[in-house]
């Protein structure tokens, strides 16, 4: 029952949460049952497609979070994607092992390269698997926490928190492309072997991973549906719309914005980890603002604020620049501009507040 | 020395009768629970407050008059935080000092604020302004886990019932009206059970009736909370005020009940700009 009342509000995004749980089972399901050539098995390509949206939705989730509910406009959100995703590939290079073109056991092909004698005290437990995943939240969290303790309390707010966030993002990609940084310079990490010991490249482990985004994503969801629906969301909430007001009511707002911030920065590491070994590479571009414009445009089409939009929206935009990049390589960045500007002229909701509003009027 | 044995083997209950005060406690034996002495701000060389020097008593409501320009607001700014003063003191009782304090802290220590735009969360409804407002542990981790208690629902419709929205608890603030943002802002103010109230122009926007039972309200509120009025309706001023401090020009011009303050010629040349 109160589990029907969380939902029952809202048709759309119950409609969005059955989709991706059917989808995340389904689709594997179909391909363990399934031959080859049968009509129901989907294609290696179209599940690290899809996989890929799924990651791409953690990633816009933890966007709406901090954007939608808090007001914090940030346009570095890459940023800890990248980090979780480096963090991913480290363990990925790691596995590789004597396999590299170098044959090395103990030093990935770029160090070999390089003329490192040793690992980085910084690539050390990466072999491990746990350590990595632990990096996985870590490295993203303290960035975060470093970042936000110096934003926050100077109380930078506004446009002037999201430049600086975008030069946080540009000035991360600037180093990673240095060689000398240790995370493979432009290159970045790639030619991943084995995860915890199955080959990354099969069918079976392809599905795990598929599986494990769609339900990384859908407790993500939860979590934050739940999150937002505490006190700590409505404080939250309150502060989006008139921070200063809210510490004249006792509340210690540079906190609330600081963790929520934290929060949103491990989600979206855990969305760069789960997408590092479907797409098989992670290189510095990851850390490009325009990778963190996008994540906003995402959140801005399917509709702030509203969580199940951040989904919609990266699914759709990414959908979109699939098809798109295939037909018009040239145009898509105009589109995509068009269309952010579309969306916000004239669907300030977004997709969800569009549909949302249908519903509202045909039941009327 | 001895006096400070004596206090420290105090049997606790007494020792509010003490002769030591602790340090960041209140403390209102003087009778005064807001101290403010010569303080001054300037904005750009505009002398917002020029040695302003103001006491209230505990448990007294004070109304406070001035043209516009008089420092009215700055002053509240002062002792709630939002503007350091560049020189003088302001202590909440005797032993706490506000200007080392940030705006939460002020307020966790009892000073709450009505501001003079009625600024209630338009995005959450009516009972969740109050529910935030509500006084209880104001951390982000306590927040996370909150639940509301029996106790506190019954205060919080207690509330609902003195500010006349008990029909307009699920309502979203945004579509109320002026009047009852008014209304909602004073009862958030009841949330939090301030020791001291700074209510800035709690009757802008009302209709007669709902002034008049402002009024009423603030009468009484007097005597278990300290409260500062700030208001430019003079005849509601005359309805709630023993005592009018007249601000002009960053400092206190007079003080003294509606009567006296009214007939003073200092006061009539300032208002009239004679």
């Amino acid at each position: 029952m109160k589990l029907l009342a969380f939902f029952g509000n809202d048709k759309t995004c119950t409609a969005v949460l059955l989709l991706i749980t059917a989808v995340t089972f389904i689709i594997p399901f179909c391909n363990l049952i399934s031959p080859p050539d049968s009509a129901l098995h989907f294609s290696a390509y179209t599940v690290s497609l899809l996989g890929k949206y799924m990651a791409f939705a953690l990633l816009g989730l933890s966007l709406d979070l901090v954007w939608g509910y808090a007001g914090i406009l940030v346009l570095g959100q890459g940023a800890f994607f990248a980090l979780g995703g480096y963090a991913m590939g480290m363990y990925l290079m790691r596995q590789i092992g004597t396999r590299g073109v170098y044959g090395n056991a103990e030093l990935p092909d770029f160090m070999v390269f390089l003329n490192w004698k040793e690992l980085p005290w910084y690539w050390l437990g990466f072999d491990n698997f746990g350590f990595a995943m632990l990096m996985v939240l870590l490295a993203p969290a303290i960035l975060a926490f470093v970042f936000g303790w110096l934003a926050f309390r100077s109380r930078v707010t506004g446009v002037y928190l999201s430049i600086i966030t975008q030069a946080l993002t540009y000035a991360l990609l600037l180093a990673f492309f240095r060689n000398e940084m240790g995370f493979g310079g432009n290159n970045g990490l790639t030619d991943f072997k084995d995860i915890l010991g199955f080959n990354i490249q099969s069918e079976a482990v392809r599905g795990v991973l598929f599986m494990m985004t769609g339900i990384c994503l859908i407790s993500a969801f939860l979590v934050c549906r739940w999150l937002v629906n505490t006190k700590l969301g409505r404080v939250v909430t309150a502060i989006r719309d008139q921070e200063s007001r809210v510490r004249f009511l006792g509340y210690r707002v540079e906190m609330f914005k600081l963790w929520l911030f934290v929060f949103a920065a491990m989600l979206a590491g855990i969305a760069g980890a789960l997408y590092v070994p479907q797409v098989g590479i992670i290189n510095p571009s990851e850390f490009s603002p325009l990778n963190s414009l996008e994540i906003v445009i995402w959140v801005a089409m399917g509709g702030r604020g509203t969580l199940y939009g951040a989904i919609v929206g990266a699914v759709l935009v990414n959908y979109s620049k699939t098809v798109l990049t295939g037909l018009l390589p040239e145009a898509w960045l105009y589109i995509l501009g068009g269309l952010f500007i579309v969306v916000t002229l004239l669907l300030p909701d977004g997709i969800v507040g569009l549909l949302q509003r249908k519903i509202r009027e045909q039941s009327a | 020395m001895n006096q400070f044995k004596e206090n420290l083997f105090d049997d606790p209950d007494k020792s509010n009768t003490g002769v030591m005060a602790v340090k960041g406690s209140l403390d209102t034996r003087h009778g005064p629970i807001l101290y403010m002495e010569d303080v001054s701000v300037s904005f750009d060389g505009f002398k917002a407050l020029n040695k302003l020097s103001l006491y209230i008593d505990d448990g007294e409501l004070r109304c406070l008059i001035g043209p516009n320009g008089a420092g009215k607001t700055t002053l509240m700014d002062v002792i709630t935080g939002k503007t350091r003063p560049d020189t003088g003191s302001v202590f909440f009782g005797q032993t706490i000092n506000l200007l080392e304090m940030d705006e939460p802290a002020i307020a966790q220590a009892g000073i709450c604020r009505k501001f003079q735009k009625p600024s209630v969360f338009d995005a959450l409804t009516v009972f969740e302004n109050l529910e935030l407002a509500l006084k209880a542990d104001k951390g982000a981790w306590h927040t996370l886990f909150f639940r509301l208690t029996g106790e506190q629902r019954d205060r919080i419709d207690e509330v609902l019932a003195t500010i006349g929205l008990t029909e307009a608890t699920q309502y979203r603030a945004g579509i109320l009206s002026h009047g009852q943002k008014q209304w909602l802002e004073i009862g958030m103010l009841l949330m939090q059970e301030p020791k001291v109230m700074l209510v800035d122009e709690p009757i802008a926007g009302m209709t007669h009736q709902e002034i008049e039972r402002t009024a009423e309200l603030l009468l009484s509120l007097q005597g278990k909370h300290s409260i500062v009025v700030v208001e430019h309706d003079m005849e509601f001023v005359r309805s709630i005020a023993r005592k009018v401090t007249v601000l002009h020009e960053g400092s206190v011009l007079t003080e003294g009940t509606m009567d006296e303050v009214q007939n003073d010629p200092r006061v009539i040349q300032v208002y009239l700009g004679g």
